[in-house]
């Protein structure tokens, strides 16, 4: 025992600081957990080498899997600037004065998504996306007053599984509409499914196959005013594709892990919660808000902290603390560096690699059923083998196709494999080739 | 004399230049056919080289304090020292550069961590089963009370049990998360020792209980001793009991949630077991269960067949997903190293440390200003400044960060007046807890007037957070709307 608890022990006027868990009943102590003993930073660095050479990552194969987490390009400034310890280790900034840099950080975080999106307000963040539309959907029945919510038939099941979650506990019940023959929403289901409950209706562009559906833009003026219309986008397509406020979304959400998070096995990513002027004190989260102090300095702020579980408990718009700040942050950084220009650059490039490998696909005997609709940079083919058959071949060229959609999709994977393949600017020709090669022993 | 740096940065969005990062495959063309009502001109946030960013972010990370500044006792949030070791791990490329939906086969080692945690924190905790999936504490309290909800409706009980009874000191969260998953709170009163007051709990503990909530240390940094008897009068009306980790750092390896009698608890990585909190998040929440509640977590739960490790069990009861895939990885691998750098002895010693600088703090502090319920405290405890002549909470915390020394959490629990809840955690000296007694000790000699115009070391002084939100602007987006291309300054 150093000094230091030497003096402490000395001042309590006790021997052992095992004496100040006196309160714990002798019923329920323990002795000992039966955990190893500790390793030194040499050993554990050996360990989880070790752990981490098990891994195959993605720079070891043709990899075409995305399937809600892509590949990206990660800039090297982004890490750097995470990095820094005084973001690093900072808890939230209930001190506001001594924390106006991650603030705002988070301010210009919010500020760039706004701009990306062209909605009025962003939170500091979501843990993801699929809490987002589980947030979302509460959002639209607390401002609606009605318990109905409608999403998409075609739905990453990580989504839609986290979605039931929340709807449960807020007994909202989800009703599901097909797609259209295009895969696009159906306009026409959409009207019928309507009625005096929806609250509200879930959107994606691009959707679960990679389309960008051109139905979207009707979609507000279908539902109406009084129904909240949520926008599901993928954050890195918006420097060309236009944004979730063009069309009058009421809610946008997306996930930022495209924007420079990298995979990480799937997660820490980011979710973008974003909405109108007129429903932010609707909104759950923490925000941040340019104010000034009392000198009349710019300075920011945690603003509308009423909405929040540690001022309004039960009555709170929602239970979240901790968020993913450092990751809203990163994609800060990512998004300054990248700006108009790296936006519009890395969208086109993304569509234009996916439209190469989709005139490879053409070469062969391939069904991709919905090609003729415009698609960002994932789309579906359908392969005429069993999916252990498919997956075998394509282990042989060390190929990962993407992700193959089955039963819990609705497809039979034993006479046919449908796969939803991503490309990204991080595909080079050799994984095309591999991709030929695959195609030409299972098509 | 403490100074914090002081830069006028504008906006990221006002920094304009020219991009100078370089895009893979930027040079060539690229066909896009995007259909006209689809297409967008500019995202509308421009453009500017590395440098500029990297130069204005380093400035922000300068105007900032995290507990690698200084010492941060924000009772509550557990603001230990975050290992550096953990932050290298976690990049490894291994880690970093695989994706959770590749073949169970090509990511063995990640499974093999993600299982080895988890088993650890069974063994910390006693439960049977624990999902690393929640992506934050608030999200393990969501995702076990959608477990209490499952096994009441299993058990055709949910229509009776609509209620989680919680303690008044409770974190605000823990009726919030009650209430996100379909139940009504109950709120149950702290006798004058600061426990829960044993004879209103079994008022208000029935068979329309669901559950009942509580952390242990408790948020007055008490231990429950009754927590055996609660327990078992709980669990003989038929409801559940949660234990909310928060203030595990405090009991660590001297007894556990199981022996206290908990049928679920979550955990909080970020604060327990030392991943750092970036400024908000991200964290882990995650959540334990005894073993009549396994079938119900959420899927997919890692599994291990003595040879293999697989990721595609669904428990056949689960309450479906809490997250996108399986949790905040990245968080996880810190944690996991943690718990293995410290070990069971390191554990203990941490949770000694913790305890032992709470006490001696206690103990000062006392000299000069109350300290509600039973003297022995564990990780933390609630001063409260009342007292005609004791300044406010909020003057205090100025005070204390005016002078480098983040301030405790204040004006919480909210059933002690001007609170002032420490936890110095075990990160800290002797002398940087005296730093922080003679601190707070000054401020009983100044004038109030001082504090009017604290802090001033700072890159601003108080702000009017009322007026923030009476007129609330966001993003950049919404301050344009009203005030055009005009500098900041003259539009706030």
């Amino acid at each position: 025992m150093n000094n230091d608890l030497t003096d402490l022990l000395k001042e309590l006027k006790i021997k052992s600081p095992d004496e100040l868990f006196a309160d714990i009943p002798d019923a329920i102590r323990t002795k000992t957990l039966g955990l190893p003993k500790g390793m030194d930073e040499d050993e554990i660095r050996r360990v989880a080498s070790a752990y981490a050479g098990m891994n195959k990552t993605v720079n070891q194969e043709h990899s075409f899997l995305g399937f809600g987490l892509y590949n990206h390009f990660v800039p090297a400034a982004i890490s750097n600037v995470i990095n820094r310890n005084e973001f690093l280790t900072a808890y939230t900034p209930y001190q506001a004065e001594i924390s106006q840099g991650i603030m705002q950080a988070l301010f210009e975080y919010q500020s760039l998504a706004a701009e990306l999106f062209q909605m009025d307000a962003v939170n500091s963040s979501m843990y993801d996306v699929s809490t987002s539309l589980g947030e979302a959907a509460r959002m639209a029945k607390i401002i609606t007053g009605k318990d109905e919510f409608i999403v998409p038939k075609y739905l990453s099941k990580n989504k839609r599984a986290v979605l039931d979650n929340y709807a449960r506990g807020a007994e909202i019940k989800v009703k599901e509409i097909d797609f259209d023959e295009k895969g696009m929403i159906d306009l026409e289901r959409l009207k019928e499914a309507l009625n005096e409950n929806t609250s509200g209706v879930y959107v994606e562009y691009p959707n679960m196959f990679g389309i960008i559906d051109t139905n979207v833009p009707r979609v507000k003026e279908i539902i109406g005013e009084e129904r909240i219309f949520v926008a599901g986008v993928n954050p890195i397509s918006l420097g060309v594709l236009a944004p979730p406020g063009k069309f009058g979304a009421d809610i946008a959400i997306g996930d930022g892990q495209v924007l420079g998070l990298g995979l990480n096995f799937g997660g820490p990513v980011v979710g973008i919660f974003a909405t109108k002027e007129q429903y932010i004190r609707k909104m759950p989260g923490k925000i941040m808000g340019i104010t000034k102090d009392y000198n009349g300095k710019v300075a920011f702020s945690m603003i509308l902290q009423t909405r929040e579980q540690h001022i309004r408990r039960e009555r709170a718009v929602t239970n979240m603390t901790s968020n993913q700040a450092l990751m809203a942050v990163a994609s800060a950084v990512y998004l300054s560096l990248m700006g108009d220009s790296g936006l519009k650059k890395i969208g086109e490039i993304n569509m234009g690699r996916t439209r190469e490998l989709m005139d490879i696909v053409r070469e062969f005997d391939v069904t991709m059923p919905y090609d003729g609709s415009p698609v960002f940079n994932e789309f579906l083919i359908r392969l005429k083998e069993s999916k252990t058959f498919v997956c075998r071949i394509a282990k042989k060229f060390n190929l990962v196709p993407g992700y193959a959609l089955g039963k819990n999709y609705g497809y039979n994977d034993r006479n046919q494999t449908n796969i939803v393949v991503n490309v990204t600017e991080r595909n080079t020709n050799d994984d095309f080739n591999a991709y030929k090669e695959f195609l030409r022993e299972v098509a | 004399m403490y100074h914090q740096a002081v830069f006028d940065e504008p906006i990221i969005l006002d920094l304009k230049g020219r991009r100078t990062i370089k895009i893979p495959l930027e040079n060539q063309k690229f066909r896009v056919d995007i259909p006209e009502t689809m297409k967008r001109g500019s995202a509308g946030i421009g453009d500017r080289e590395e440098f500029s960013v990297i130069r204005h972010y380093v400035k922000l990370s300068e105007m900032n304090f995290g507990a690698d500044s200084g010492f941060y006792p924000l009772g509550s949030c557990t603001m230990k020292y975050n290992p550096k070791i953990n932050d290298e791990i976690a990049v490894l490329e291994g880690f970093r550069m695989i994706h959770p939906l590749q073949d169970s086969n090509d990511v063995q080692g990640a499974l093999k961590l993600l299982y080895e945690l988890a088993e650890s924190l069974k063994i910390i905790t006693g439960m049977d089963e624990m999902t690393l999936q929640p992506l934050a504490g608030a999200g393990g309290e969501f995702t076990g009370l959608s477990i209490v909800r499952a096994y009441f409706e299993c058990a055709k009980q949910l229509d009776t049990r609509r209620e989680v009874v919680v303690p008044d000191s409770a974190h605000g969260s823990n009726p919030a998360s009650s209430h996100m998953a379909g139940f009504d709170v109950v709120q149950i009163p702290s006798a004058p020792d600061g426990t829960v007051d044993i004879e209103k709990f079994k008022e208000a503990v029935t068979e329309k209980t669901a559950a009942f909530m509580i952390t242990n240390p408790n948020t007055l940094g008490i231990f429950e001793d009754k927590i055996l008897e609660m327990a078992n009068y709980a669990h003989s009306k038929g409801a559940l009991l949660y234990y909310d980790g928060a203030n595990l750092n405090g009991i660590m390896t001297k007894t556990t949630p199981a022996k206290m009698g908990f049928d679920i608890v979550h955990l909080n990585l970020h604060k327990t077991f030392s991943t750092p909190h970036g400024g908000g998040g991200p964290g882990a929440g995650p959540v334990g269960v005894v073993e009549k509640l396994k079938d119900f977590l959420p899927y997919p739960m890692i599994t291990f067949d003595g040879d293999k490790y697989h990721d595609d069990y669904v428990p056949p009861k689960t309450i479906g997903k809490v997250a996108s895939f399986f949790g905040n990885f990245g968080v996880l691998v810190r944690a996991w190293t943690y718990i293995k750098m410290m070990g069971e002895e390191g554990l203990r010693d941490a949770c000694e440390t913790a305890v032992l600088n709470s006490n001696y703090m206690r103990k000062k502090v006392q000299e000069f200003m109350s300290v509600p319920g039973k003297t022995l405290k564990k990780h933390e405890f609630v001063a409260s400044s009342v007292g005609a002549s004791m300044p406010k909470a909020g003057d205090i915390a100025k005070h204390l960060i005016d002078n480098g020394v983040h301030a405790p959490t204040i004006y919480f629990p909210l059933i002690v007046p001007e609170a002032l809840m420490v936890e110095p955690t075990e990160s800290a000296t002797k002398a940087e807890m005296d730093l922080f007694i003679e601190t707070v000790r000054q401020t009983l000699k100044l004038p109030h007037e001082t504090f009017e115009k604290e802090p001033v070391n700072l890159k601003v002084t108080r702000i009017d957070d009322v007026d923030a939100s009476k007129n609330p602007r966001p993003t950049l987006r919404m301050l344009r709307k009203e005030h055009k291309e005009q500098p900041l300054q003259q539009v706030i």
